[in-house]
């Protein structure tokens, strides 16, 4: 083992070595507008900071660190031992095997470690411990400072029904209701009419959505009453009712707080984060397209007399919900630094890492409200490794074989924990990177975004780029008309990738074959003395086939130099560029337009799967002869899926509901994948008799292995 | 297939002028081509092929036969053909060669059989079962035979073989009656002569086997044709490369010229390989196979062997058979083959520096370091599911190709086993025959132990591998990344085996055995096991105790492996290495 601790260290010495270019890169791109990369040198805070956080966030703690000079202490389980956080750190600690409950989350190992480094402060990132009241109590019992706020305040905002009295009392607008034992309908009716319409009834002890019902008028109310009630008595033996103000067509905005441990606090613009899938955010950005001075003003001073309600120091970040007639009305505090932060950065210029280690070595503020500026727009698209095909995302994973970040773009910032050759594994949140880019204007924003998930090169694992390229380009998105349900309004039936209209088929279809010919050109490019001469085809002409989803296109190209002009149903279209087949990226030019395109395979048989505007094509590429043997062969029967159960992801199988030579009823649930903290309920397709059972509970399965067989 | 019969039964009787009796069904070939050629656009007179008594000039009949040569079977049987999702001889010929290169050879040949009434015009077809002749692939030379069988023997289901193939080379019985691409004297006097051109030019032979067999009615000498094959086989082995593309029967001694090529390919769901079809299985061990799993392409790419990788579809095979063909030098006087590069020979795959895991029994995927390192991540690899626990396959480094052997730590921990060693051994043999260079990637814990394997003769199967490796002249790389154990380790090209550059990554462990075993022997009975065992891993589970002895060159950052490599084979391009004189070498076979 001592051999190994030694190869440890000197990989760790030799990263220190290779990684320092890397880090003024990732800060020099623009640093105007990312973040101030000068740290006040004559204020001395801490030597040394342990971050009790993985990936990009804990990436992105040390940055700032590094910058202010001081130390950084990692904590790691045992799988993450190379990973980027490990080795960006001056020093590690292995606190646990994989489970984030025995590492992450083991308060014991990491209060070890920082007693073991002697780490003077703690940065606990998000998630995880950061806001954890009694880790946060543990460590100020240590004598270690806790980089966040205080315990009350933590405890305060943690607790929702606590946090909404001290809004209540503190003026911020909390959404209007009632929760307790509502005798009639009349009453009911009564308490309606208070809150004003709409209005939503449930039963106060189901959980989320469950049972709410929608009342505009009297009438409704009266029937969601005895709905309601009728449910609370029955299924959850509590008569209690939420009657509340319903928010139509939410937005969620939410405002950036600081404050330090004087009493000042400070408002940092809002962040507009509405679009969200299953509760997590997707693309943010900063400032809102919603919000006019006098609406943010009243938000960001409610925000601050919230903090200052609370005793607030270090950054927070205040929840609200927006209705469309701009009334604002308090959701949650979050007492950390958020994942979506750097938008904030990029538009006010603060490094709120440096803010909150200051904060918590008791400075004072900087800064005073009017000097908080919004300078131009940021737009934050959340990188996953997951299939955005299923249910707007589930989890996938995988090594990254190819991984490259669009940081030679300008205005482009990546905050990312991985590095080529890493792995993204079932244990952790597979969030890949957050893409920011930013611009004077959002348009000016949008268009850079457009362009860096176009360079983004991510092999290995599915990701969520074609989700994102297409949000970002959603003509409601880009007028600004968006809500927290903007995925299931403009995708009812799932999200089914990039849809090619005539004229875009035809660049793709141009460019595929462009690609396609240079690579027959170039298998006839043998170099040196041949004792047999060979006799390539010259041609500068070409009539070919190819297959694009269901559609056949027959293609004339004509090449000249690196342009190829391309004749496909009934259009021409001028291509060129580099032709470079071992490049991932594909710049190229399509009628004067640039584009960039991305090759992931190609295949001897023709085939080609190209990334264009975001979303994977496969196309099938012959010449017109082959085309026409090739329609000879024949089909391949692909599996009956009604039959077969697959796993859509890999993770780990909670429970397994049936036994072979059960019966199961159509949509009954067969078996449970729990995959990064979600449960997926697998059901039955078609009432069927279980033919096998190929998994059991506690198993480990990957994506599309067989479960359950059905007759 | 009964409908079709049924018509060409009654267009021949419109010409009903012929006497032969419609036992033989060789007179359906004659009744379709016939009705082809009195189609209006040809208007021939109905008995057009009695050239003897004809009225025709020279010119006419030269033309004639070239058009039957053409159409083969007839427009009938080529749709038969195509309906059971197969091409026909030339459709191939045509997909795998350059647009307009195939030069035919012997299109007026006619075999000479005269029993059975065999010597009948009618039973008679210029060209007869095979195609043969020249052409290019990419522009460089190629010799091909494409063997026709357009026959609708019998009415039997489409795609399967007729149960009349069943037969082996001493016992033939059953009416054959239809050609069926079977080989007659004259089909195999016209492969030998393509071969036989190619040895003297010096370019490769590919055969696109599709053939019901020996042609009974030819008795011993289709046997002695198939003979004439298997010598010319066997003498352009190691001379030119021989590749086989099976893409429907063989069956009998006709699979013993695929198995002594180089590589043998075959279409999925319509080919077959088999000494004995399963009706002879059932008689004689009363096993019940199908004809898919006695010897289906799946049997034979993940079971037994024989078969190098298979393919969906004809269009498919044939187009991947271009590109394979591309990595493959003309013949052993040529160099390996240097293609036009896009990738940076210098490039930097940093993702190589974490591939492998710290524990050491944990897995990784070879392949993903083959990928991260040849141009492109362009890796054809041979027996993809066939003793997995190797990996073999064709690659460039900065446009050369190379041979890639490396073990798989992801299947049985990339130990050596018998199936491996041969599979590894006969790659090498390949490369080395051909100049090609081999790299390796070593990671392996040693030959998989148990009576299986020393019941199956592992000695004397992987003394196959290392006596590969150690006649290899061609450059010979080898990258240790993790696990060189025992035995294992000397095989795998390592230094004392003429390894011309050997390198260790930082993670190389190169040992007698693991640190376990080990130390149960060296220190057995001690009481601190664990110490002891620390002990044992801090002296030998690194590289240091191989690169102090200089059996390794250098220790390498795996990032840098690809430019290291790519520089190695610039300068080894000219290594020149003979072996003693012997007539031949006596690998333990």
């Amino acid at each position: 083992m001592a051999v190994y601790r030694q190869a440890v260290l000197l990989d760790r010495l030799l990263f220190a070595v290779k990684y320092a270019p890397c880090q003024s890169r990732g800060c020099a791109v623009d640093p105007r507008a990312q973040y101030s990369t000068a740290a006040s040198l004559n204020e001395k805070t801490f030597d040394k900071i342990l971050i009790a956080n993985r990936g990009e966030i804990a990436c992105r703690v040390m940055k700032t660190c590094k910058k202010m000079g001081i130390q950084t202490v990692a904590v790691h389980s045992d799988v993450d031992s190379s990973a980027v956080h490990v080795k960006m750190a001056d020093e590690a600690v292995c606190v646990g095997p994989a489970p984030t409950n025995k590492s992450y989350l083991n308060m014991e190992a990491i209060l070890e470690a920082i007693r073991h480094t002697g780490a003077q402060a703690v940065h606990p990132g998000y998630g995880f411990l950061s806001e954890n009241k009694e880790f946060a109590k543990r460590l100020v019992a240590d004598g270690v400072t806790f980089i966040g706020p205080d315990t009350h305040a933590i405890q305060a905002m943690g607790d929702k029904i606590e946090s909404k009295l001290i809004a209540k009392a503190a003026k911020v607008n909390t959404i209007p209701g009632f929760d307790g034992v509502v005798k009639t309908a009349e009453e009911a009716v009564k308490i309606a009419q208070q809150i004003g319409y709409p209005v939503m009834i449930k039963a106060s002890a189901g959980g989320g959505g469950k049972g709410m019902r929608i009342a505009w008028n009297d009438e409704e109310t009266r029937e969601g009453f005895r709905f309601s009630s009728q449910e609370a008595a029955s299924s959850f033996g509590d008569d209690r009712l939420l009657i509340e103000k319903y928010i139509d067509n939410p937005r969620h905005i939410e405002i950036q707080v600081l404050a330090d441990k004087h009493g000042n606090a400070l408002w940092l613009n809002e962040r507009e984060c509405s679009i969200q899938r299953r509760n997590q955010k997707v693309v943010e950005e900063a400032p809102s397209t919603f919000l006019d001075p006098d609406t943010r003003r009243a938000m960001g001073e409610q925000a601050v007399q919230l903090a200052k309600a609370v005793k607030y120091s270090s950054a927070g970040t205040v929840e609200f919900l927006v209705d469309s007639k701009k009334n604002f009305y308090f959701l949650e505090m979050n007492t950390r630094l958020q994942v979506e932060h750097p938008i904030t950065e990029c538009i006010t210029g603060l490094d709120l890492v440096e803010q909150m280690i200051r904060v918590a070595k008791g400075y004072r503020l900087q800064h005073e409200q009017k000097d908080i500026p919004i300078n131009g727009w940021a737009i934050e698209s959340r990188v996953y490794a997951e299939d955005p095909y299923k249910s707007f995302g589930l989890p996938s994973i995988g090594r990254l074989s190819q991984y490259q970040e669009p940081l030679n773009l300008s205005n482009v910032r990546v905050d990312s924990g991985i590095e080529e050759g890493s792995d993204i594994s079932i244990y952790y949140d597979p969030m890949i990177s957050k893409l920011v880019t930013f611009g004077s204007t959002r348009a000016e924003a949008l268009a850079r975004m457009e362009d860096a998930l176009d360079s983004y090169v991510i092999r290995g694992v599915t990701h969520n780029i074609p989700l994102l390229r297409e949000i970002i380009t959603h003509p409601r998105f880009i007028s600004g008309d968006i809500s927290t349900n903007f995925l299931p309004e403009v995708y009812p039936d799932g999200f089914k990738g990039h849809q090619l209209d005539v004229e875009s088929r035809r660049e793709l279809l141009a460019a595929a074959v462009a690609l396609y010919i240079t690579s027959q050109l170039r298998s006839q490019k043998i170099l040196g003395d041949l004792r047999v001469s060979s006799a390539p085809m010259e041609s500068s002409c070409w009539e070919l086939c190819v297959e694009l989803g269901e559609g056949q296109h027959h293609v004339h190209v004509i090449k000249s130099g690196n342009v190829y002009t391309v004749e496909a149903d009934g259009g021409k279209v001028e291509v060129c560029g580099q032709w470079n087949l071992a490049s991932t990226l594909l710049p190229i030019t399509v009628n004067g337009a640039d584009r960039m395109l991305q090759c992931l395979s190609r295949e001897a048989s023709g085939t080609l799967v190209l990334q264009y505007m975001g979303t994977l094509f496969k196309l099938q590429i012959l010449s017109k002869r082959a085309a026409e043997l090739n329609s000879y062969m024949p089909e391949k029967v692909s599996e009956d899926t009604s039959s077969i159960l697959r796993s859509p992801m890999p993770g780990t199988v909670v429970a397994v509901s049936v036994k072979p030579g059960d019966t199961v009823a159509e949509g009954q649930e067969i078996c449970v994948i729990e995959a990064m903290k979600m449960q997926n309920s697998l059901t039955a397709a078609k009432p069927a008799k279980v033919k096998s059972v190929h998994c059991k509970a506690g198993e480990t399965v990957g994506e599309g292995d067989l479960l359950v067989e059905l007759e | 297939m009964m409908a079709a019969f049924s018509v060409a039964r009654s267009s021949c009787g419109l010409f009903s002028g012929l006497r032969v009796s419609f036992r033989s069904l060789a007179h359906i070939k004659y009744g379709a081509a016939a009705a082809a050629a009195a189609s209006p656009q040809t208007p021939l007179p109905p008995d057009c092929r009695r050239y003897s008594v004809s009225h025709l000039s020279v010119r006419e009949r030269i033309e004639q036969k070239r058009k039957a040569a053409l159409i083969g079977g007839g427009q009938k049987r080529i749709d038969a053909q195509h309906k059971r999702g197969k091409l026909t001889a030339r459709e191939r010929v045509e997909l795998l060669l350059d647009a307009e290169s195939f030069v035919e050879t012997d299109m007026f040949v006619e075999h000479r059989c005269s029993d059975f009434g065999m010597e009948q015009d009618s039973n008679k077809f210029p060209g007869d079962s095979v195609v043969t002749g020249r052409g290019r692939i990419n522009g460089r030379l190629v010799y091909v035979f494409s063997q026709v069988l357009t026959a609708g023997l019998r009415a039997e289901s489409g795609g399967r073989v007729p149960r009349s193939v069943i037969y082996t080379l001493s016992a033939l019985f059953q009416d054959f009656t239809v050609f069926g691409g079977s080989l007659s004297g004259a089909h195999a006097q016209k492969i030998c002569k393509v071969m036989d051109q190619a040895m003297t030019v010096g370019a490769p032979v590919i055969g696109l086997n599709d053939s019901g067999g020996a042609r009974i009615q030819e008795g011993v000498e289709s046997l002695a044709g198939y003979a004439d094959i298997f010598l010319r086989n066997v003498l352009a082995s190691g001379v030119v490369p021989q590749i086989s593309l099976i893409m429907g029967p063989c069956a009998g001694g006709a699979v013993y010229s695929p198995a002594l090529t180089d590589f043998t390919f075959m279409v999925k769901d319509t080919s077959y390989l088999f000494i004995t079809g399963p009706d002879v299985v059932k008689s004689v061990t009363n096993e019940d196979v199908t004809q898919e799993e006695l010897g289906g392409a799946k049997t034979h790419t993940t079971v037994s062997g024989v078969a190098h990788r298979a393919f969906e579809n004809d269009v498919e095979a044939l187009l991947n058979l271009r590109e394979f063909f591309n990595f493959l030098p003309l013949s052993n006087q040529d160099p390996a083959p240097v293609r036009e590069c896009h990738d940076p020979s210098d490039r930097l795959v940093k993702s190589l520096d974490t591939i492998v895991p710290f524990e050491s029994t944990k897995a990784y995927d070879m392949l993903d370091i083959i990928h991260a390192i040849v141009d492109e991540r362009d890796f054809f690899e041979i027996m993809p599911n066939y003793a997995k626990n190797i990996v073999v396959g064709f690659a460039r480094m900065n446009g050369r190709t190379v041979g890639i052997v490396g073990n798989q730590p992801k299947v049985a921990s990339g130990c050596l086993d018998i199936n491996s060693s041969v599979k590894g051994a006969r790659f090498v043999r390949f490369c080395d025959a051909f100049n090609i260079p081999i790299i390796t990637f070593v990671d392996v814990p040693g030959f998989l132990p148990g009576t299986a394997q020393e019941y199956g003769g592992i000695i004397r199967h992987g003394a196959k591998l290392l006596y590969a490796y150690a006649e290899a002249t061609v450059p010979k790389i080898t990258v240790i990344t993790r696990k060189a154990y025992g035995g294992a380790y000397d095989v795998m090209s390592s230094k004392h085996l003429r390894g011309d550059v050997n390198y260790a990554w930082p993670t190389a462990e190169v040992a007698v055995m693991g640190a376990k075993g080990a130390v149960q022997i060296i220190f057995r009975g001690k009481e601190n096991q664990a110490e002891a065992e620390a002990e044992y891993v801090e002296k030998f589970a690194n590289p240091f105790p191989a690169a102090v002895r200089g059996f390794v060159d250098d220790i390498i950052e795996p990032s840098t492996t690809r430019r290291k490599i790519c520089s190695d084979l610039e300068v080894l391009a000219s290594k020149k290495q003979v072996n003693p004189w012997k007539k031949h070498a006596n690998i333990p076979l």
